[in-house]
């Protein structure tokens, strides 16, 4: 085993893991903000996918094609926020699941309705093309790379937000007590409105960005969102340097398990059952990794308020 | 008697309004339930099979000939549930349609044990060819191994020592590897089973990079292939890359593009296969539809010949026994040409070896070779019927 390919391996879980931060980012905070289960994150996911793609595909352009689907996934939460979402902060979480449930029917058979049910293609833009060298031999491409800085620096600009910011220091104080800031004179809805539209934008951010290393189709999210919960989960709910930790962690088990469990069993098994076991385990992996990690700690990594 | 009355309640469900689309109740009307993938992922699949299954019946001008066309999404539980109802409610002869292997496996095996017809227009898996084969059920396609046994033989003989092979951690994944190293016997560089539905290869590519093979084969059908190739052109590595013809198959080619360009593929169907009956095939379908037909297209269009052939001989679907030596005669005209059953339903044929080429500006498909003649399967001495 070469060391480059021990370096594209980690990068690959990095990069993997980078791209669920930007969904559990959203996730996290909308939970931890306003204590709502929004089962509804992937289909904002998915919104931003296809209308990337499609704006992509009329303007010639992905860098307009992001930024769309970036404000269209944006304008989606916001108007879910105000239309449906304000309605469920009082009631239980029951009611939650059901109605963002709901709300991915509606969105996945809108988005048939409107795109159609073959995927769609998006191609990555011609500056990121093509492969950076690896020490060790080998390449890395460089939209992957690039998946990977964004996503960083998202999570640079989040902090920044959520520290240094007045906007950040509502939401901070919302999470914490949401009778007293609005006692205070904060204007909660607005707030509210605002936190949800900025989940709904990272989610369509990422969900443009993997739309050009995949195909772009109706219900992509969902796979997503699972491995989103387990990501705020494992993090702690609420905790945006959870999500941080928590979808690194995750996107390392899942690559490196398809990797390297199958070469385990390789030991004990012949080549072709050791690879089936293998990859059966690897699928397991995470959610293994969930069960030890709040064995251990069962509020998650790094509880809000511990 | 029994069939008589239950005639008479229809043509009352009809007159009360209730299905306005029954249409009229003959004696021996043939309905076919068709279960396929018609959203997500595995889409183009299943809309392919149902374009072509309906040219045909179209085309046959069969007007006691009524086919319901479900979506199962990809999802067993949900094509378990449509197969129940379809039997159950609609009362229907015969069922088809099915993509994927592991769907098949939920549905056929109860199906057939209920005295329902199964007309495979796609999955094979070697468990419904081999100790499990049923007289009721017929595979008009292939079996699952055909097309990677014949890539396997042709990848040996042309000198390659090192392959990389990968399949999704399904039944048709399994039997496709199984496939291939029954006719490919040298050494592998590497052996993998990816996730059915994977849509990021970055993890697989990277191995394939450290095993440094000769070549790759791979069977990734629908949308995980195009992701793959997508992908592994992105990564710069430019091993010569082999694979069943689901993977470059009509649909494919227009999303992977040049990357496909002179991949070879093997298929049991080709538009340039030089019969009457496929001409008028491509150029109807194209009449119809708009594009070129698929693989799945040319399946979906025989199933159908193979059931209208059929049910002309027999009379119809009500006398079970002979309704099943008519299947069993495949007295078709095939796209393929001349087309048989092997002693266990599935078809013995002639697999070709095709490459990507670009016709003006279409990429497609063009034989240059025969990988396996008069083939059949490996399962035939394991099934007793």
């Amino acid at each position: 085993m070469s060391v480059a390919f021990l370096i594209e391996q980690l990068l690959n879980g990095v990069q993997f893991g980078v791209m669920l931060f930007l969904m559990a980012a959203g996730l996290t905070l909308v939970f931890g903000v306003m204590g709502l289960i929004n089962l509804a994150h992937g289909s904002l996911f998915m919104l931003g996918a296809f209308f990337c793609s499609w704006i992509a595909g009329i303007t010639g352009s992905f860098w307009l094609g992001l930024g769309g689907g970036f404000l269209a996934a944006a304008a989606a939460g916001a108007l879910i926020e105000m239309l449906v979402i304000r309605r469920l902060y009082d009631r239980d979480h029951l009611d939650q699941v059901l109605a963002t449930f709901a709300l991915i029917l509606i969105f996945s058979e809108l988005v048939r309705w409107v795109f159609g049910d073959q995927p769609l293609y998006l191609d990555i833009p011609p500056l990121l093309s093509g492969a950076l060298p690896l020490p060790g031999g080998g390449g890395y491409p460089v939209y992957r790379f690039a998946i990977i800085l964004a996503g960083l620096a998202t999570a640079l600009g989040l902090y920044l937000l959520i520290a240094k910011t007045r906007l950040g220091m509502r939401i901070r104080a919302g999470e914490s007590d949401r009778e007293m800031i609005g006692a205070l004179g904060v204007d909660i809805r607005t707030l509210y409105t605002a936190v949800f539209a900025l989940g709904a934008a990272l989610a369509g951010f990422a969900g443009g960005m993997v739309g050009a290393l995949q195909s772009v189709q109706v219900g992509m999210g969902e796979p997503v969102l699972i491995l989103a919960f387990v990501v705020i989960v494992i993090g702690g709910i609420g905790s945006v340097k959870g999500a941080l930790i928590g979808s690194v962690l995750v996107g390392l088990t899942d690559t490196l398990g398809r990797v390297f469990l199958p070469q385990v069993f390789k030991l004990v098994l012949p080549a072709s059952e050791a690879t089936a076991v293998g990859s059966a385990l690897a699928s397991v992996a995470i959610y293994l990794l969930m069960a030890v990690i709040l064995a251990w700690r069962p509020k998650g990594l790094f509880p809000v308020n511990a | 008697m029994n069939k008589g009355l239950r005639n008479l309640a229809k043509g009352a469900a009809c007159g009360a309004g209730l299905l306005a689309t029954l249409g009229t109740a003959q004696a021996e009307e043939l309905k076919i339930g068709m279960i396929t993938t018609l959203s997500g992922g595995g889409s183009s699949l299943g809309i392919d099979v149902r374009d072509g299954f309906l040219l045909a019946v179209k085309q046959s001008g069969a007007g006691d000939v009524e086919v319901i066309v479900e979506d199962d999404a990809r999802k067993p539980d949900l094509a378990k549930q449509i197969a129940d109802k379809f039997i159950q409610r609609d009362k229907v002869d015969i069922l088809t349609g099915i993509i994927w292997s592991n769907l098949a496996m939920a549905v056929v095996p109860a199906s057939v044990r209920q005295g329902v017809f199964y007309i495979s227009p796609n999955a094979g898996p070697s468990a419904l060819a081999g100790k499990g084969c049923h007289e009721n059920y017929f595979n008009v396609a292939w079996q699952n191994d055909n097309l990677h046994e014949a890539m396997g033989g042709y990848v040996q003989a042309n000198g390659f020592k090192k392959p990389f092979i990968l399949a999704p951690n399904y039944p048709a994944g399994k039997d496709a590897l199984t496939g291939f190293k029954r006719f490919y016997e040298g050494d592998l560089a590497g052996e993998v089973y990816t996730k059915l539905g994977q849509t990021d290869y970055a993890a697989e590519i990277a191995q394939i990079r450290e095993a440094k093979p000769d070549s790759i084969f791979f069977f990734l059908p629908g949308g995980m292939g195009i992701a793959f190739m997508k992908q592994l052109a992105q990564s710069g590595l430019d091993t010569a890359v082999f694979g069943p013809a689901f993977s470059f198959d009509q649909g494919i080619l227009k999303a992977v593009g040049d990357a496909a360009l002179g991949v070879k593929n093997t298929s049991q169907w080709s538009k340039d296969i030089d019969n009457p009956a496929n001409k008028a095939f491509v150029e109807a379908f194209q009449a119809e539809y708009g594009r070129l037909p698929s693989l799945y297209a040319s399946q979906g269009y025989d199933a159908a010949n193979l059931i209208l052939a059929a049910k002309g001989k027999a009379g119809g679907a009500g006398d079970k026994a002979a309704f099943r030596s008519a299947l069993k005669a495949a007295d078709f005209a095939s796209v393929r040409g001349p087309f048989k059953f092997a002693a266990n339903h599935h078809p013995v044929q002639d697999i070709y070896v095709r490459e990507v080429v670009k016709e003006g500006e279409v990429l497609t498909n063009k034989i240059v070779g025969v990988g396996l003649q008069d083939h059949a399967n490996a399962y035939v001495g394991d099934c007793k019927m």
